[in-house]
């Protein structure tokens, strides 16, 4: 992405695609259809019901009680994602090993499993009575049916996000770096520190970002495990279906309007924030 | 292995030549239904076309769609051509008269029974001895009885079980509303786990073994009962309870426009015939036929009905209750 941000911006470099102007057109054509499209109206279904009908909706003790539920459990889970997910993609990029590749490749199946099929088989493991909830419940922890367990789901459905975000930058890193630093006495811990993160540390906020923002909006895995219970475990997600089993759809555009502004907001600032940081390291 | 894969293909490609011609020429009917009737129409299906075709010598197909029945409705609302619609919420069909013009107000009136052929209630499940000894709408309030129901705020099945829970307050403490919402609101608050509909309330009871007690349509309980002989899970129905109507229509506009106008009036109608009733009794629904009624009287004990007219007046009285804002937000405000 960043590659062709920066090939567009110097107009002397050869470009690959042939007609510019015209692959631009397309591109933009169906990113219009498919993208732009459904959010405007979207918009326009909230903005139509006027800013205080709007702000008693989203102002209900009950749908607060679910943004902030949804917004520390998405934050929890990718957090969660950051490490596990680099650690990950270290794994598959720095070690060769029999079934790496198939490790590779299972890396992918949160994305094709249907995410109802994860969320009843991660209920039906953390529950009190499934594999690993028996052995959680004997030391107190109980996962399904609490926050935890919504943290759980979210974290399954999107840990790609930063796998598949931060391999091909590490892939890239040089590993001579590492080894020049280690033979002039760095430490393990420092060569990470200074080498590898500075590097990686774009990816990585790319991946987590990415990762939130679908944690915001995931319904079918969270739906099977949360529990649901109001004020403790509801997703905002769940109180957009809860508006559409009322038929008060201007309600249910209300509030997946504040989850999507959110994450356009979060997606852009990433996206701000990562061009300069790309600028810093490689001087403009 | 081979030979296996080719006959397969074979008969595969036999079945489609010998079913293209066939649907071809057939009038089709579009069901749209709730989540849960799926085994229901199919095997419903079956006893129609034959009838049909014994009263007329029409073959005729007829198409399923199945899921939570507002979802459905909306679908309908959005354009989707369903010739008739049986659902297991009042409300849905209204919504059909009201938003989208497709059905005149009192088409209730159409069909006997509130064009309701079937009708069941709300009961318990509890799990084997029932060592917490539920035999009430009391019980269900006592300390350390977990209780699991589905969301009334996604779930018909779950607003059922509040109005029940309603209707037997309103009996036991009359006017005193304030002792009503103190009895649901510790309903409400031993309730568990709140899955989004019925079915993965009885995932959530059976498989994860999660509550004491769960809180269900009376076909529901009875299925499960039969599917778990192991479990020796127990049926209990209380006293008083809800009745549950599943209502069917016609959708005018859409009919008119397939031109399929009789087949779908006599597809519904023929849900009263003595066959259809026995076959909805048989999948655990009390039916208003006396005489098949009277042959499964032991497997529906008698309880007091109460419609959503003794409860909370109408339906558009009851849906307020589970509005934003309404009762039940109050109740479960903290």
């Amino acid at each position: 992405m960043q590659a062709e941000a920066s090939s567009i911006s110097s107009s002397a470099a050869k470009r690959v695609l042939p007609g510019f102007g015209l692959s631009l057109g397309v591109s933009l054509f169906f990113l219009a259809l498919v993208v732009l499209l459904p959010i405007t109206g979207l918009f326009i279904r909230a903005a139509g019901m006027g800013w205080e009908a709007f702000w008693f909706v989203i102002s209900d003790p009950r749908v607060v009680a679910a943004f902030r539920v949804t917004v520390l459990t998405a934050l929890a889970a990718s957090l969660f994602n950051c490490v596990f997910g680099v650690l990950m993609a270290w794994v598959l990029v720095r070690y060769s090993f029999p079934g790496r590749r198939l490790l590779d490749a299972l890396m992918d199946l949160p994305f094709a499993l249907p995410t109802a099929v994860a969320g009843i088989t991660l209920a039906a493991l953390f529950a009190e009575n499934g594999w690993y909830g028996q052995a959680l419940a004997r030391v107190g922890i109980e996962v399904a049916y609490t926050p935890l367990g919504i943290i759980v789901a979210m974290a399954f459905t999107s840990v790609p996000f930063v796998v598949r975000t931060v391999q091909p930058v590490l892939e890239d890193l040089p590993g001579e770096d590492e080894e020049a630093a280690m033979s002039l006495g760095a430490s393990d811990l420092t060569v990470f520190r200074r080498i590898l993160l500075p590097g990686l540390w774009p990816a990585i906020v790319t991946g987590g970002g990415l990762s939130f923002a679908r944690s915001l909006g995931e319904y079918g895995a969270v739906i099977f495990i949360a529990g649901n219970s109001p004020y403790i475990s509801e997703v905002i997600s769940l109180m957009i279906l809860v508006r559409l089993e009322e038929y008060d759809f201007p309600a249910a555009s209300a509030i997946a309007a504040v989850v999507l502004s959110a994450s356009l907001l979060l997606l852009l600032a990433i996206s701000v924030w990562q061009e300069r940081s790309v600028k810093r390291l490689h001087g403009a | 292995m081979t030979r296996t894969t080719s006959s397969l293909i074979t008969a595969l490609a036999l079945a489609i030549a010998l079913a293209a011609p066939a649907s071809a020429q057939d009038r089709e009917l579009l069901n749209s239904s709730y989540d849960i009737a799926r085994e229901l129409f199919a095997d419903y299906n079956t006893l129609f076309k034959a009838h049909w075709q014994e009263q007329t010598g029409e073959s005729v197909t007829i198409r399923q769609s199945h899921a939570g029945s507002s979802k459905q409705a909306r679908a309908i609302l959005q354009g989707l051509e369903a010739d008739v619609v049986t659902y297991n919420q009042v409300t849905d069909v209204n919504i059909l008269a009201e938003r989208g013009n497709l059905i005149p107000e009192d088409w209730a009136d159409r069909l006997p029974n509130n064009s309701s052929p079937y009708y069941s209630t709300m009961a318990f499940l509890v799990r084997e001895g029932n060592p917490e000894g539920i035999e009430s709408w009391d019980d269900l309030v006592r300390d350390g009885v977990d209780l699991i129901m589905p969301n009334p705020k996604t779930s018909g099945n779950a607003r059922y079980t509040f109005l029940a829970a309603m209707g037997y307050a309103q009996q036991r403490f009359g006017d005193d509303q304030a002792a009503i919402d103190a009895y649901l609101n510790d309903l409400l608050d031993q309730v568990q786990v709140f899955d989004s509909g019925g079915r993965g309330s009885t995932t959530t009871f059976v498989e994860r073994g999660l509550g004491d007690v769960l809180l269900t349509f009376e076909s529901e309980v009875n299925n499960i009962t039969a599917l778990h002989p192991d479990e020796n899970f127990q049926v209990v129905v209380p006293e008083v309870s809800f009745r549950a109507e599943f209502p069917v229509t016609v959708i005018d506009d859409n009919v008119e426009a397939n031109g399929t106008g009789d087949l779908a009036r006599a597809y519904l109608e023929h849900l009263y015939s003595p066959e259809a009733q026995r076959l909805l009794a048989g999948f655990n629904y009390r039916v208003h036929d006396d005489a098949v009624q009277a042959e499964n009287a032991d497997r529906f004990p008698a309880v007091e009905l109460l419609g959503v007219e003794a409860i909370a007046g109408s339906w558009e009285n009851a849906m307020e209750i589970f509005a934003s804002g309404g009762k039940l937000d109050q109740l479960q405000r903290r």
